[in-house]
């Protein structure tokens, strides 16, 4: 073996680093893992691959087979035999490998893992994470680029967030995985690459799972957003700021519960709202977030609360993307009609 | 027309319906299994078996009176079940589908705790942690998967293979016919067979899924299947506990030992109805369920008891009593779980605080207290 193949992959695990977003959700994997023995990490190419992302890279290396573990390529089968392994008393994070093939296991998830607390009055605990990476603008083929999050959301008994910053990515999946409940952890994927300073010795942030955050202050129009789509927000915003328009973006990292009164403080600041995701707009996660505005901030509402997202027609053909994903401009657009009123 | 679904061949029984004990060259080492059991044994084997079926034929007197919203019988499957049961050691996990009541009166589970669901008054019923029993599960295929994760979790506990029987763990998955044609269960034996996961599926083929016969769900018996996995499979005569005690036993050694999953199919019949909700007369025939009469797994321990003068009247007086207490019991403790109050549907939904349901339970409460006061 030359001096060259030694591993360099694993940075310094303190302090604050310069990573990728996907580097952050490995490094808060990490910690996990080495913090409580009966973590696991558990998904399809997880271990000697380091996921298909990368994600889980060097983990099974450092912590060995039992504990970041290769399964059968079966999402029913991962998710199955983590209710069993956390009825055991372990603490299983599976990974599913694309949005899209998060369905083999829906029944298990949505049947099962949702309701096990529940059906039995408490008496058991499933805290199982379910990693997804999510969302599209990465050019890829079908069930690759999908975002079926308000699927999870409707289901009682599930946590489901996403995060949008590499600082949440770090915090969020430690919450996630120190959550006695399921969780549903939609990662962003076209973020995967983006670089930036994550503090690896942040305290622990429980509260993260169920808050949302101001991403950046405005006055004249609130843009609600989460995960990939806070990104496409707070570029709105920018140009909106060059017209002279102050845009407040909430980015609401968890998607259930949804922080309801963080959303409505900035819309009575505001008095108008635009809700931004790339999930199909119909009997989704703004129809719920403007429902809500508008039962509880009518009377400081300037106009109709605004949804710019996907359409009623499965995931485009990835030339088509573009047309699908919510562009700043359409952002641009709603916020114009928003204005106009 | 010999069917390969259904038919007989390679049966495990140590005991014939005439409650004759079987002696072949094939059975040698499972009767050796069952040498150790006493009269005293048997006859604790034949009461379990006995109250699981009063336990039945109660609970569907309850649903016909419109005490429970549904039912389903274990009537025909005592054996399997007890049999099972009584192999299983007090740490090993069981986890049963909605028809296991014999196993889990073995087990210990309070009768009109598993009456719970059935009422609509819970969704469980009881603390699987008190009886290393699970719930019952409804959606099929799913607790198999279940059972294979926890039996993975047993793995990493090192509780397999320490040689100490108070120690090494195993878990059982109980599930029918019908429900090896669940994904779950292709999934689960995939799982169970790569990891040698401390696991027995105890699939008891009681021929019938709702209507359909086992021929809908296979064209072989369906302990083949669990080769195709590298998974020991055996089949055993259902209706025969000494048979199904003694290769669960043996299954049960295998895992404990490290030696990974078995898959046992126990032949046996449904002679009841699938639940309360369904009328057999449509789609099965009085000759078959006149010769499965004939196989009854009671009548063959009973037969065997008298035949070998083990059957004791004064024992027996007290076992009658005993299922008619189990009865009244169950008459009385049903009828006295009442609704739980309207608070119940929002607790534990979560394990932490929740903010959509924290909301709703709010409102609700609210909403409820207006209403009364209006009255």
């Amino acid at each position: 073996m030359t001096a060259t193949a030694v591993r360099t992959s694993t940075p310094a695990v303190t302090g604050r680093q310069t990573i990728t977003f996907a580097k952050a959700i490995t490094l808060g994997l990490r910690s996990v893992l080495a913090d409580d023995p009966k973590t696991l990490v558990m998904g399809e190419d997880v271990g000697r691959l380091g996921g298909v992302f990368r994600v889980t890279d060097g983990l099974q290396a450092e912590f060995g087979e039992d504990r970041v573990v290769d399964s059968p390529l079966a999402e029913s089968g991962i998710v199955g035999s983590a209710i069993g392994l956390a009825l055991r008393g372990y603490r299983p994070v599976c990974e599913i490998q694309f949005d899209g093939f998060v369905f083999p296991a829906f029944d298990q998830i949505t049947t099962q893992l949702s309701k096990m607390h529940y059906r039995s009055r408490g008496r058991v605990t499933v805290p199982v994470v379910i990693r997804i990476p999510f969302g599209g603008g990465i050019g890829a083929v079908e069930h690759h680029s999908e975002s079926p999050e308000v699927l999870f959301a409707h289901t009682a008994g599930l946590r489901v967030v996403s995060p949008s910053t590499l600082q949440d990515a770090y915090d969020m999946i430690r919450a996630a995985v120190a959550s006695p409940d399921p969780v549903i952890f939609f990662e962003p994927k076209g973020r995967y690459w983006s670089k930036g300073e994550v503090d690896l010795d942040a305290p622990p942030a429980p509260g993260i799972l169920d808050t949302a955050r101001v991403a950046r202050t405005g006055d004249d129009v609130t843009l609600v957003a989460y995960g990939p789509s806070v990104q496409t927000a707070l570029q709105a915003a920018d140009a909106l700021a060059a017209e002279g328009t102050s845009a407040e973006v909430v980015d609401l990292r968890a998607i259930s519960p949804l922080d309801i009164p963080a959303v409505v403080a900035s819309v009575r600041k505001t008095g108008r709202c635009v809700v931004v995701h790339e999930a199909p707009t119909v009997h989704g996660i703004g129809a719920e977030v403007a429902s809500r505005v508008t039962e509880e901030a009518f009377h400081h509402l300037e106009a109709p609360v605004i949804r710019v997202g996907g359409f009623h027609a499965p995931y485009p053909v990835a030339k088509l993307e573009h047309h699908y994903l919510p562009s700043v401009d359409r952002v641009l657009d709603a916020v114009d009609r928003s204005l106009a009123y | 027309m010999s069917d390969q679904a259904t038919g007989e061949q390679g049966l495990v029984q140590l005991l014939d319906p005439a409650g004759v004990r079987v002696e072949t060259d094939q059975n040698a080492a499972y009767r050796e299994r069952v040498a150790h059991l006493q009269p005293d044994h048997l006859r604790a084997m034949y009461r379990d078996m006995m109250l699981t079926r009063r336990f039945d034929d109660e609970s569907t007197a309850l649903q016909r009176q419109g005490e429970l919203a549904l039912f389903a019988q274990a009537r025909g499957q005592e054996a399997a079940q007890v049999g099972s049961a009584y192999a299983l050691a007090p740490q090993d996990y069981v986890f049963p589908s909605y028809r296991e009541h014999g196993v889990l009166h073995v087990r210990g589970v309070d009768p009109v705790d598993r009456l719970r669901l059935f009422r609509g008054e819970d969704h469980g019923g009881w603390d699987p942690a008190d009886h290393n029993a699970h719930l019952y599960a409804l959606v099929l295929g799913s607790q198999v998967l279940h059972a294979t994760g926890y039996a993975m979790g047993v793995q990493r506990d090192g509780l397999v293979g320490t040689g100490d029987p108070t120690r090494d763990t195993a878990v059982v998955a109980y599930f029918g016919d019908g429900t090896t044609s669940q994904g779950d269960v292709h999934e689960a034996m995939v799982f169970a067979a790569v990891n040698d996961a401390p696991v027995v599926f105890f699939l008891q083929n009681n021929q019938w899924a709702i209507s359909e016969p086992t021929t809908r769900q296979a064209k072989v018996p369906l302990a083949h299947r669990g080769l195709g996995y590298g998974i020991p499979s055996v089949r055993v005569d259902g209706n025969d506990v000494l048979a199904c005690y003694a290769v669960t036993l043996e299954a049960l050694e295998r895992a404990h030992s490290g030696g990974g999953p078995t898959l046992v199919e126990a032949f046996t019949y449904r002679m009841g109805a699938h639940t309360t909700s369904d009328d057999p007369t449509r789609y099965r025939d009085r000759e078959e369920e006149e010769r499965w009469r004939r196989r009854d797994p009671l009548d063959r321990l009973e037969a065997h008891l008298k035949a070998t003068g083990a059957w004791d009247q004064a024992w027996w007086d007290g076992v009658e009593a005993d299922a008619e207490a189990l009865a009244e019991r169950i008459r009385v403790e049903t009828r006295e779980l009442g609704a739980p109050p309207t608070s119940a549907m929002f607790e534990h939904v979560y394990a932490t605080p929740h903010a959509t349901v924290a909301d709703e339970a709010a409102w609700q409460a609210e909403y409820e207290t207006e209403t009364e006061a209006a009255r």
